[in-house]
């Protein structure tokens, strides 16, 4: 027990065991399938939304371009996905039967060489995580290295995503172009698309979720949890105590991509096809949005944010068609101007202090969280230029 | 279950009071004959109640394909307008829920499965991009639903669950190709698009057809969607002097094309090089002009100024609904029919049952189309005319040929792919 308090608090655990009950709880009971499947869709994003308040709320380090590692993520799932759709037997009306539909159409004749290994599981679930760290690790060194930071490393994420989307248009014949990869069938045999397997693909989703925090916890707890916080509030003291710098911020960018790779992954088994509006400029700043709104300094934060918005997005375009970006809007101008710090803040200056006072020892006074910068949102550190 | 008991009693009663002592037998008899007893026309639990029927819109109104898609929705609903002062189908009202693709491929497979889920729509009515399509397109084969897609797209793809009232590629290429060889004595192509599956499939069909003529590709190029620098291809199309610019550029970059090769000095109606296109409607033309394509050829099925009765009555009523300064182009027309062509599928059936639809939809005839006569093939396609127009500076095109007969579709053609 002594243990598990090093690296959570009561509150914390208050948390976890909060999100989980939503998760495996509320959300089966109160919603039919259709929907389940919907909110399981959200909740992928929360993996980014995760990954980003450990980059970006916790190391000052904002990515415009998380869309690239869900991607990377999605687009293996995708690729073994489809392989296991396109037998022989299934593609017997094209030219060259046995190949995806889409490099039929692109007269492709082969399976491309970086498709092949894509026919194993195993291959697939590594690559899942590798493809994406490696990435997120080219990247970061190229920049941190030099010391890029704060803006500069903003825009160039952002490149990036445009890159990449670019590539995958450009290449359609061996990506599926803007078309994507679609018409997913099975996984190892087991049919993904009927209503029992998207039950089971919700509750994995959730477990692997709330791992996920478990571990971003433990992550936040540690040493390097502090350092990166240091990192954000006071780099040169960091760098002048001895501190590589730059490795620390490497380390939180590729374990963001990691958690991004896995959203993508998992929403590639639930919704059944992967497209490049996931990579690039648009849904890369959407997810910084789902964290923003959570706040952005909270993981469970993240994962609330996640779902508010995404739940406006489907229920306002439901109820108007024709109007409902505006309702959007006003959320997003409502999070920055009236509760700069999102959900979690609200949490913490209204709901928290009630709560602690059942679940903290009497004479013993909640500690403020000292991880909350004193500026608020439209003025964060990541907006100065690198020092 | 228990409102279909209410609703069986509720007739019951009516009719009891109404015939008063009338046998049990022949009580049943009269359920039987009476095609508006719910549980006949609907056996798989659609939204459809004694006097509505429920159908789905589902179109970007929103994002960057909602310039385009607009005009589908305005059609399909004067369509279902029409079809409801009509008297509906089976005796019953149709109300429509729209939904918003937002220009967002995976929010339409999002859409598409709560319209058919949820809402459980007897047929929808949407999509414009491919992309769109097929994103849709697994959601409506596992729910079981009915799709009426409105564009003109590359073909290579037959579902049981999609009817196809726009043409696929080879009825408008093909005859178009035909007419420019045949009448303008053309031996030499330039093929151009833009970067996707349909200009792409297009152009390889163009491609084989050209050279099975005996005639010759001088050049073939793609660029992005959204691209607006075309002073090289152009440069190089100067220098090969084609007989035809064959061109497939898709959505805004239309602009700054036809733009460019106005500037470049290549005046379309002198015919050297001629232009076809089979990408640019009377909707392009508005953001086009009138005056930078005038006298560029296009193979399509439809254009607004067709010259019959049907479409006097559609154009007239079109803008009626939805405002005089309107154009409706290729596209708009094809949606419009997919309200009609479900009806008449419906009533042939006599039921609303997607799998009854789907069987009495190959042969459902529409004589009322606006372009004119059209038939469902046993491949969910339709048999259509194809018409060459010649564009004119006040944005419509003049029709100038159509094909004798009609166009068979074939989605799958041997010898082209």
């Amino acid at each position: 027990m002594t243990n598990l308090k090093s690296f959570m608090s009561r509150q914390e655990m208050l948390g976890l065991l909060v999100v989980a009950a939503v998760l495996f709880v509320v959300m089966p009971l109160a919603m039919d399938i259709f929907r389940l499947n919907l909110f399981g869709k959200y909740l992928t994003y929360a993996f980014v939304a995760i990954g980003l308040v450990l980059c970006w709320g916790k190391g000052g380090i904002l990515s415009l371009g998380q869309g690239v590692f869900f991607g990377l993520g999605g687009y293996c799932m995708a690729m073994y996905l489809k392989l296991e759709a396109s037998t022989p037997e299934a593609t017997a009306i094209q030219s060259t039967p046995g190949i995806p539909d889409f490099m039929d159409w692109n007269q492709i004749t082969a399976l491309p060489w970086f498709w092949q290994p894509f026919n194993s599981l195993t291959f697939t679930i590594v690559a899942i995580i590798a493809v994406p760290a490696l990435f997120a690790f080219i990247i970061g060194t190229a920049m941190f290295k030099r010391r890029v930071g704060g803006v500069y490393f903003a825009i160039i994420t952002q490149a990036i995503a445009a890159i990449l989307t670019i590539l995958i248009i450009g290449q359609q014949g061996y990506t599926g172009g803007v078309n994507g990869i679609t018409d997913l069938r099975t996984l190892k045999g087991w049919d993904i698309r009927t209503d029992e397997a998207k039950y089971i693909l919700y509750y994995v989703n959730g477990g692997l979720l709330i791992a996920v925090l478990l571990l971003s916890q433990i992550v936040l707890k540690s040493k390097l949890g502090r350092l990166l916080v240091a990192v954000r509030d006071q780099e040169d003291r960091v760098r002048f105590s001895g501190y590589d710098v730059s490795n620390i911020k490497i380390f939180v960018f590729c374990f963001a991509a990691v958690l991004s790779a896995i959203g993508g992954a998992m929403f590639t088994l639930q919704v059944g096809f992967m497209s490049p509006s996931f990579v690039g400029i648009v849904p890369s700043i959407e997810m910084v949005i789902f964290c923003a709104v959570g706040g952005r300094l909270s993981i469970f934060g993240a994962v609330y944010g996640t779902l508010l918005v995404n739940w406006a997005k489907t229920t306002f375009s439901e109820t108007f068609p024709e109007l409902w970006l505006f309702g959007l809007g006003a959320l997003f101008i409502a999070v920055v101007l009236v509760f700069p710090n999102g959900l979690s803040g609200l949490y913490r200056s209204y709901l928290a202090p009630i709560v602690d006072r059942f679940i903290v020892p009497k004479g013993r006074k909640a500690e403020p969280d000292k991880s909350t910068p004193a500026a608020p949102f439209g003025a964060d550190t990541t907006a100065k230029p690198a020092e | 279950m228990r409102r279909l008991k209410n609703l069986i009693e509720n007739r019951l009663s009516r009719r009891a009071v109404l015939a008063g002592t009338v046998s049990a037998a022949t009580l049943a008899m009269a359920g039987a004959l009476t095609p508006s007893f719910a549980q006949d026309v609907n056996t798989t639990g659609l939204a459809v109640t004694e006097d509505t029927v429920k159908v789905g819109i589902l179109h970007s109104v929103t994002g960057t394909m909602a310039i385009s898609e607009t005009g589908s929705v305005q059609a399909e609903k004067l369509a279902i307008e029409q079809i409801n002062a009509m008297g509906g189908v089976l005796g019953r009202k149709i109300e429509y829920i729209q939904e918003d693709g937002a220009s967002d491929w995976p929010t339409f497979a999002e859409k598409a499965k709560k319209l058919l889920v949820n809402d459980k729509v007897a047929a929808v009515f949407g999509c414009w991009t491919s992309a769109s399509r097929k994103a849709v397109l697994p959601v409506f084969e596992q729910y079981n639903g009915m799709l009426y897609y409105p564009t003109f797209y590359e073909g290579l793809e037959q579902s049981p669950n999609v009817i196809y009232t726009g043409q696929e590629a080879t009825q408008q290429i093909i005859a178009g190709i035909d007419w420019v060889a045949r009448e303008k004595g053309a031996k030499s192509f330039y093929l151009l698009g833009s970067d996707y599956i349909w200009p792409r499939t297009s152009n390889k069909i163009a491609r084989k057809h050209i050279e099975k003529l005996g005639h010759k590709v001088v050049g073939e190029e793609y660029y992005p969607l959204g691209h607006t620098q075309f002073n090289s291809v152009i440069n190089k199309i100067k220098l090969k002097k084609p007989d035809v610019i064959y061109a497939i550029v898709v959505g805004g970059s239309n602009v700054a094309f036809y733009k460019q090769l106005k500037a470049a000095g290549i005046d379309m109606t002198k015919e050297k090089p001629l232009l076809l296109t089979i990408s640019v409607t009377e909707d392009e033309i508005r953001g086009i002009g009138g005056e930078n394509i005038e006298g560029a050829y296009a193979a399509m099925k439809y254009f607004q100024s067709l010259d019959n009765d049907n479409n006097q009555a559609f154009v007239k009523a079109f803008k009626e609904r939805w405002g005089d300064d309107i154009v409706i182009g290729d596209v708009t027309q094809a949606a419009y029919l997919g309200p009609w062509l479900w009806k008449a599928a419906v009533e042939k059936a006599g039921s609303f049952d997607i799998d009854k639809v789907r069987l009495a939809s190959p042969g459902i005839e529409l004589t009322t189309a606006p372009e004119g006569y059209v038939r469902i093939h046993e491949n969910h396609h339709l048999w259509s005319k194809t018409r060459i127009g010649l564009a004119k500076t006040d944005g419509q095109y003049e029709m100038i040929y159509e094909t004798a007969d009609l166009m068979e579709p074939d989605p799958f053609p041997e010898g082209y792919q």
